[in-house]
């Protein structure tokens, strides 16, 4: 049996959401509905979670339908985000289907005349001694789910699991590659109309005149939407919209917009800004060695964009003046719904929000922004429901940035080089401003309208949910004493929000750059050092494991190097560790990246490998190539010849190994890559040049400025 | 508007459309064949790809009047769930996605490769995906499917 607290508790998303039926259903014969409030973005959780409620209801995974979240039917989940899904929904699904398996037994038991304890389930089919048998969907009828969950149900042990734990081929990807629609920007709803919105190409510009005669004698125009500074059109295409918005944007005339800082100093514009200082953590030794030196070091990196492959898209319909059904990718269904309701001034309830799939999600990006904006452009299309996404050039100048970061990091060292004492000070915009969380709506479009809100300035998570700006900020080392702060800026020139790992790959980037300088300073083996810093095992064992793969330390050869990154994301999720070789002289190529992670249970091993293959790959990306653009006024990187990212040929070689732990509850793996292996990068980079680069992304022009600081 | 003739998919296919209309428009809009996917508008990032002729184009900024009278192949004919492309097999053997929206222009990039050379070394299948961008990073899974793809194909 699975380790029973004494006072046992539901998981937190079933307490919240705590009927039954909310999260599984019978329908049909042979099937059952699983109905989860977290949602795919491109992650494979919904294959995760099938096969944990397949395990736990002893049923073929074929036999489970994966409902899309909706806020007419779903338990509310909040948001998919932040590697939480597998804990959260996951755990409930687990615990509710648990019940579930439980509640059928008793049935079967009553029907059969046997004993529940003498019943076996295979595939949904319950069987006992003497040939009795039965079956979920011929019990359902006695079987209520109705019923609130019950904090006493016992769910399998680790040890009997048959479908969790195992890879599974993910249950989206046929209709993937058969070219099924799938993704919201493919379905076709009857009467579709085409939405376009008129946004500024200088950053905070508002509308203040607009000339609609051009647009008006568009063929295909069904209307023009203009409410105070948000403005857009309906027509029956895509090309007869993109033509009415060309003419709109004609007739135009625009305030002037906001300053934007120096794309060349950000450490000095973040560390000039007003901002909200508080201390993340503190650790005062009883005694410690005499500090001798001190050494300064500033590392930084720049705003980030999510740069989905796909524009944001949505689609919304109107039901008489009061009521309207939203499609959209959002992260977040009845978040997104809350705004909606503050900026339509309705009933929560009145409004349907219902997710459907779309491109690859790396956190807030403008998902809930293009639903606001269908919305708005719905209400004038006569109840047809209308289709709105961005262009290339909006995604990549009105969706939220990740927030660019200055850390300096001092280290006190005692006469061996041993670290003595640790101060890390964070400027950087907070990390989330993520919708239905305020009393504000976070959506862009609500800034635009008559009655405009003001734009929401980004905070910072709190510690409990792995904080903001400052995430990962604590040193998971043992060291003797230390002193965190982070300094949240209270102006907002560059709009930033949610990012994976929010500030973690900044954090994690600027301690295991100086852990690796002193290592060096040491004449020590970086791994040696950290490995003599950590007292937790599972810490110890994926830095073990990625060393023992990557055959480290492999003899220096001219022109290559290696450097080794570690955290565990948040200081409570998955524990990852990253060896990265890399070649070149003064332009450098990343040529393998190799892996070992710990994510308690891994579900779907292969899934887990997956998202640590994309994460490595994509801070990969950040680190050589990725920097938001801008000049004075405008968002310049508003193409992907301005936003380059990684490509076929400059992709690494990677290397995956699962410190499998069944036993331990299991983490999200979305987010874990991308801290360690920004640092092993920059460490390698220092094995084979001779040069530490601590501003974000390397590039050959930041290699060539460090080697002439350090000649 | 004129009347624009090509072969989609190996079935003759007539469009009344602006010649200068984009064929990923045409393709979306009244053909309502979706699985080119509208990804920059500027043929930057390769979700669009169909096939024109044995290339891989993109149909974002392709005009109608470019294709009259070419064959023009989409992932909807590359093959189906019951009669699947070695490349439609391999994708799903490999779990060569994670998001999966560049997946059907990468997809027709791989099938194009494969017409001309049929062999493709390691090198040679990322050369040819580099127009082709993914943000989630899958790219190794794909190149192994399209590498599968191929000793699948000449095995046969």
């Amino acid at each position: 049996m699975s380790t029973a607290s004494p006072a046992p508790t539901l998981p937190v998303s079933l307490a919240a959401n705590p009927k039954l039926s909310s999260w599984v259903r019978l329908i049909g014969e042979g099937r059952i509905a699983i109905s989860p409030g977290k949602v795919e973005i491109g992650q494979g959780i919904v294959t995760a979670l099938a096969q944990i409620a397949a395990d736990e209801l002893d049923v073929d995974i074929i036999r489970i339908e994966m409902i899309r979240a909706s806020t007419a039917t779903s338990p509310n989940e909040g948001v998919t985000s932040g590697s939480l899904s597998i804990q959260q929904s996951g755990r409930a699904l687990r615990h509710a289907c648990a019940e579930v398996r439980q509640r059928f037994l008793v049935a079967a038991s009553e029907r059969l005349g046997v004993d529940a304890s003498l019943l076996e389930i295979d595939d949904g089919t319950i069987s006992g001694p003497g040939n009795v048998r039965t079956s979920y969907w011929e019990l359902a009828g006695d079987v209520s789910l109705d019923h609130d969950a019950n904090a006493g149900a016992t769910t399998k042990n680790f040890a009997k699991r048959a479908i969790a734990g195992h890879s599974v081929q993910r249950v989206d990807i046929p209709d993937k590659v058969f070219a099924r629609p799938r993704f919201i920007h493919d379905c076709a709803l009857p009467g579709l109309v085409h939405g376009r919105v008129l946004r500024p190409h200088v950053s905070g510009a508002k509308l203040i005149a607009l000339d609609e005669a051009a647009a008006r004698a568009v063929s295909g125009l069904v209307a023009i939407v203009r409410d105070g500074g948000f403005a857009g059109v309906v027509a029956d295409s895509e090309a007869a919209a993109e033509t009415a918005l060309k003419a709109l944007r004609k007739g135009a005339t625009w305030s002037a917009g906001e300053p934007l800082p120096d794309e060349n100093d950000l450490a000095g514009f973040l560390k000039s800004q007003p901002v909200e200082t508080y201390v993340i953590d503190t650790r005062m030794a009883a005694t410690t060695g005499k500090p001798i030196r001190t050494l300064r070091r500033q590392y930084t990196r720049p705003y980030i964009a999510h740069a989905s492959i796909a524009p944001s898209c949505a689609m919304a319909q109107w039901a008489g003046d009061d009521r309207v059904h939203v499609w959209t990718h959002s992260q977040g269904v009845y978040l997104l719904r809350a705004d909606l309701a503050i900026v339509l001034k309705l009933l929560a309830e009145n409004i349907v929000v219902e997710h459907m799939e779309g491109a690859g999600c790396y956190g807030h990006n403008a998902a809930d922004d293009v639903a606001l904006d269908a919305v708005l452009l719905a209400k004038a299309a006569g109840g047809r429901p209308v289709r709105v996404q961005w262009s290339r050039q909006d995604e990549m100048a009105h969706a939220p940035f990740g927030a660019a970061m200055a850390i300096e990091v001092e280290a006190d060292l005692d006469a061996d080089n041993e670290i003595v004492g640790w101060r890390h000070a964070i400027w950087s915009n907070g990390h989330a401003a993520r919708p239905g969380r305020a009393a504000q709506p976070a959506l862009l479009a609500a800034t635009e309208i008559a009655n405009p809100y003001p734009r929401m300035i980004s905070t910072n998570p709190p510690a409990a949910n792995g904080g903001g700006g400052d995430r990962n900020s604590i040193p998971l080392y043992d060291l003797p004493a230390w002193t965190v702060t982070s300094h949240r800026l209270l102006t907002m020139p560059v709009r930033t929000s949610a990012l994976r790992t929010l500030g973690g790959q900044g954090n994690v980037f600027a301690i295991e750059s100086l852990l690796d300088e002193i290592a060096a300073l040491r004449g020590e083996d970086p791994i040696a050092f950290r490995l003599r810093h950590l007292c937790d095992e599972r810490a110890k064992d994926v830095i073990r494991a990625a060393a023992r793969r990557a055959q480290w330390k492999p003899q220096k050869q001219s022109g290559t190097g290696h450097g080794v990154g570690f955290a565990r994301y948040k200081n409570t999720g998955a524990y990852c560790a990253a060896i990265a070789e890399i070649e070149g002289t003064d332009d450098i190529r990343v040529k393998r990246l190799t892996l070992a992670v710990d994510v308690g249970e891994a579900v779907n091993p292969d899934g887990v490998i997956n998202q640590i293959e994309g994460g490595a790959i994509q801070a990969t990306s950040w680190v050589l190539k990725e920097r938001v653009r801008f000049d004075r006024m405008r968002i310049t990187s508003t193409s992907w010849t301005d936003y380059p990212i990684l490509t076929f040929s400059e992709v690494p070689a990677v290397d995956v190994e699962i410190v499998q732990r069944p036993e331990i509850e299991p983490a999200g793996a979305g987010e874990a890559a991308h801290g360690p292996v920004t640092a092993a990068i920059a460490n390698a980079v220092y094995d084979c040049l001779g040069v530490r680069v601590r501003d974000l992304p390397i590039t050959r022009a930041k290699i060539i400025a460090a080697m002439e600081l350090a000649s | 508007m004129s009347t624009i003739q090509f072969q989609l998919n190996g079935a003759a296919t007539s469009v009344d459309a602006a010649p200068d209309r984009t064929l990923l428009d045409v393709l979306r809009g009244p053909l309502g064949v979706t699985s080119p996917h509208f990804g920059c508008g500027a043929g930057e990032c390769g979700a669009c790809y169909v096939m024109v002729g044995d290339r891989a184009m993109a149909s974002c900024d392709l005009p109608m009047w470019s294709v009259a009278d070419k064959d023009i192949v989409t992932v909807e004919g590359l093959g189906t769930a019951e009669q699947p492309h070695p490349l439609q097999r391999a994708f799903i053997a490999e779990q060569a996605m994670q998001c999966g929206y560049c997946v059907s222009g990468i997809l027709i990039s791989a099938a194009a490769l494969l017409k001309r050379n049929p062999s493709p070394t390691e090198a040679e299948v990322k050369a040819a995906l580099d127009h082709n961008l993914c943000r989630c990073g899958s790219h190794n899974r794909m190149v192994r499917a399209v590498l599968r793809a191929a000793s699948q194909m000449a095995a046969s």
